[in-house]
């Protein structure tokens, strides 16, 4: 028997471990864009398993949609890092400094 | 310990290893390796849940696609991995300490306190011929259908955004342009000068 709260708990942990990845590779944008990916997978896990013990099907419709959004971001977001990288030359968060903030 | 118990707890640990490593890998090829892995194992997770139409679609979707767009952005993208491991030893007690301090707090949340089996009775499998596909469509389609129209017109934008993105016109690149060529005219081409005779000297 597995409990509910063992797929939450995991959940929990892949969120917090995505969050740490944000702050320990604040300079690397690709890593950054992973981690995002990270935290909406660990968001999904708690959906699915709502959905399982509570028996409505209406959760996994939401996971449904997320990883649609999360693929067009993810697409977006590559494709922001691609030109960003052909006119800099680079992707360190540290050089992105043109607006002085 | 059940099989599903033994699934379910082998892959969870394989999954939180391999997100460890995403974030703390140095090559972020080998991060994206390890992202693949998470992926899958959580695709497992998925299934041990019944939910068999998004774990496929994980495994289709994720890691056929989206890691594999990864997977080409890195490689492209020619970065300089020691500049980017700057900060990474000066920010890992605080990104730990951040990371231990949320996690304490989520799980007191949503521990089994909350959430155990004695408030959540794990529900009685459903029959061999159930079909996870066909129930998610009954609702998709019906009740659904709205947010699945904006989700395909939100794709529709992240490809038409992503393209105009990533289409560069090089102004040096000489391009033919057909429908000049073919409408041009005998005046365009030659000019007729009229002169008078030179005399020879």
């Amino acid at each position: 028997m597995i409990a509910l709260s063992d797929f939450l708990i995991l959940g929990a942990i892949l969120f917090c471990l995505s969050v740490a990845g944000i702050f320990l590779n604040r300079k690397n944008v690709i890593i950054l864009l992973m981690a995002i990916e990270l935290m909406l997978l660990a968001v999904n896990m708690n959906f699915i398993a709502f959905s399982h013990y509570l028996g409505d099907i209406s959760g996994q419709v939401f996971v449904f949609f997320i990883l649609t959004v999360a693929a067009a971001e993810a697409a977006i977001g590559l494709a922001i890092l691609v030109v960003l990288f052909r006119s800099k030359r680079t992707i360190n968060v540290d050089d992105l400094d043109t607006l002085k903030g | 310990m059940g099989i599903e118990q033994f699934i379910f707890y082998f892959f969870a640990l394989v999954m939180v290893a391999s997100a460890t490593m995403v974030i703390t890998v140095r090559n972020p090829v080998q991060a994206a390796l390890f992202l693949v892995l998470t992926f899958f194992s959580c695709a497992i997770i998925w299934m041990v849940l019944e939910a068999e139409f998004l774990a496929i679609v994980l495994v289709l979707v994720y890691v056929g696609a989206v890691m594999v767009l990864f997977l080409f952005v890195v490689m492209m993208l020619d970065i300089n991995i020691d500049r980017m491991r700057e900060g990474f030893i000066r920010y890992l007690p605080f990104g730990v300490l951040v990371g231990l301090l949320m996690a304490g707090m989520l799980i007191s949340v949503v521990g089994s306190v909350n959430f155990g089996l004695d408030k959540f009775a794990e529900p009685a499998r459903h029959a061999a011929d159930y079909n996870n596909t066909r129930e998610l469509g009954l609702v998709l389609y019906t009740k659904y259908v709205y947010p699945f129209e904006i989700a395909a017109v939100i794709l529709l934008v992240a490809i038409v955004a992503a393209i105009a993105l990533t289409l560069r016109r090089r102004p040096t690149t000489k391009y033919q342009k057909p429908e000049e060529q073919i409408a041009v005219k005998r005046d365009d081409r030659i000019r007729l000068v009229s002169m008078n005779s030179e005399k020879k000297k």
